[in-house]
């Protein structure tokens, strides 16, 4: 019984030798509960053990198998050969970032981005721990749920013109994430996260393209958080010039 | 920058309002000035529409009608430009869109003042 | 402006070429949305001379008007309606993602207030037109 195939076209780059990524293909196996990633795991074990990527959980948790199939930001373990009829698949490492060495891109600029935007709830003081848990409603917690589902995958950042044009750009999951954190009624850190978002690079960087909530593995919509940050901003700035005497919040 | 840290909200909530009036206002403007009276669909008579161009509250709302989608062009064209790669330029860009738009508030002021 | 960014020697920094909007068909709607501003723009300097010509007298504005006649003006101005009509659609649509809006703790669905933009929208032309073709 002969087994049907389906060609896989992979980005290589060896640093220090290769000028520029090149394409390698493989032909592997076409089965039908086979994701890319199954196919990138059956040709580093059976075909090329040099061949190097990222990947953990294998079940659309950790974040970490993104890779553009076609040419649009997919985590590889949620992408089914067949969904790509008889191919070829081109598999290539995130659009926008450096590549360290074939699939593997640098994760630093987006780990700094994340660690700017504060991503954690901050308050004024902390209460000890024997007086109990921060409370909240189902209706508060609905308030910024969504936008908690995101996993730091970086397809967002993938999808983001924005982003591969101006690399400065603090992009879709930071924002998204900063803005979880100011809608979440435990939190009460707006003004220490505020001056990032509210810079040039910040949120007003973006032009609204709409791919990042596009290719969301989780369903989350980093556009509109963004779009509300700058309603947000632009409102405090409003309130700043109209009343300069007021607090802001 | 400072000066672009604090000015970004200004224009975005021109541009944004622009966005809206444009939205709500400018496909009917267009069907009928631009082509239901030139074509004869429909006329309106110079004496009609001086009338109500001269009413202080219409001259009014043509300001807003004219003005505010300026400065939505101007934020628009303003990252067309960077996002076709010109970001090098970005200054006199920004300069240039949103000083163009200025210019055209001057010119809708001067024209409804003549009115 | 932004300070470069400093690339790290072994590793490949791509390059997102000017005509990444030719990309995806997302990509090149965001686009089109974008350039709509110019033609709204454009017909709106156009209304601007119009209401200049007004003001000149009723030869200069019959004038004006017969030059609007000429084909290249009503080409110009059937495009620019496309991308005016083309804008208003994409707005009202980002309206609901854009504006939260509340009812006591719930949030009205986005759909529901991008419906009801739709609905602003068509009440305001209907009214702008009764009063600019009445008489």
């Amino acid at each position: 019984m002969t087994e049907e195939t389906m060609t896989l076209e992979v980005t290589r780059y060896r640093p220090g030798h290769d000028r520029e990524p090149r394409t390698q293909s493989f032909t592997v196996p076409n089965r039908k509960d086979w994701v890319v990633l199954d196919a990138l795991n059956h040709i580093k074990d059976r075909i090329d053990g040099t061949l190097t990527y990222r990947w953990s959980c294998r079940m659309g948790v950790c974040g970490s198998c993104g890779m553009m199939v076609n040419g649009v930001p997919k985590l590889t373990c949620a992408a089914f050969l067949r969904d790509y009829r008889s191919g070829p698949i081109r598999v290539e490492p995130l659009a926008n970032f450096p590549i360290i060495r074939d699939l593997v891109v640098a994760l630093d600029d987006f780990m700094d981005k994340l660690r700017r935007v504060k991503p954690w709830i901050i308050r004024a003081v902390e209460k000890p721990v024997s007086d109990g848990e921060y409370l909240q409603t189902p209706a508060q917690l609905d308030a910024y749920k969504q936008f908690s589902m995101c996993i730091n995958c970086m397809l967002c950042y993938a999808a983001c013109p924005v982003y591969g044009l101006e690399p400065a750009f603090l992009g879709p999951a930071a924002i998204a994430l900063a803005y979880r954190y100011n809608l979440d009624s435990r939190d009460e850190g707006y003004r220490l996260r505020e001056p990032v978002l509210s810079e040039a690079v910040g949120v007003w960087e973006c032009t609204f393209v709409g791919e990042c909530s596009v290719v969301c593995p989780k369903g989350v919509d980093p556009a509109a958080a963004i779009q509300r940050s700058k309603l947000a901003g632009a409102t405090d700035w409003l309130l700043s010039m109209i009343m300069p005497w007021g607090s802001r919040r | 920058m400072a000066t672009r840290k604090t000015s970004e909200p200004f224009w975005w909530l021109l541009f944004a309002a622009g966005g809206m009036v444009a939205a709500l206002l400018v496909p009917v403007h267009l069907l009928v000035h631009g082509l239901a009276v030139p074509l004869g669909w429909t006329s309106i008579s110079h004496a009609r529409m001086l009338a109500l161009a001269g009413h202080p509250l219409v001259k009014l709302y043509l300001f807003a009608l004219i003005a505010l989608p300026l400065y939505h062009w101007a934020h628009r064209f303003r990252f067309i430009l960077e996002d076709l790669g010109l970001r090098g330029l970005r200054t006199p860009i920004a300069i240039l869109c949103y000083g163009a738009a200025v210019l055209g508030t001057v010119a809708t002021l001067w024209v409804l003042w003549q009115i | 402006m932004t300070v470069p960014r400093v690339e790290r020697p072994g590793l490949f920094y791509p390059k997102l070429p000017a005509t990444w909007w030719l990309r995806n068909a997302n990509y090149f709607r965001f686009m089109l949305r974008e350039l709509s501003s110019v033609f709204i723009a454009l017909f709106l300097v156009v209304f601007l001379v119009q209401l200049h010509r007004l003001s000149q007298g009723p030869g200069a504005y019959a004038a004006y008007l017969e030059t609007l006649r000429a084909p290249g003006w009503i080409i110009f101005h059937v495009v620019a309606l496309a991308f005016a009509l083309y804008h208003s659609v994409t707005w009202f649509n980002l309206t609901g993602v854009v504006q939260v809006v509340r009812l006591g703790e719930r949030q009205v669905p986005p759909r529901l207030v991008a419906g009801a933009s739709f609905a602003l929208w068509a009440v305001v032309s209907v009214v702008l037109l009764w009063f600019l073709l009445r008489g």
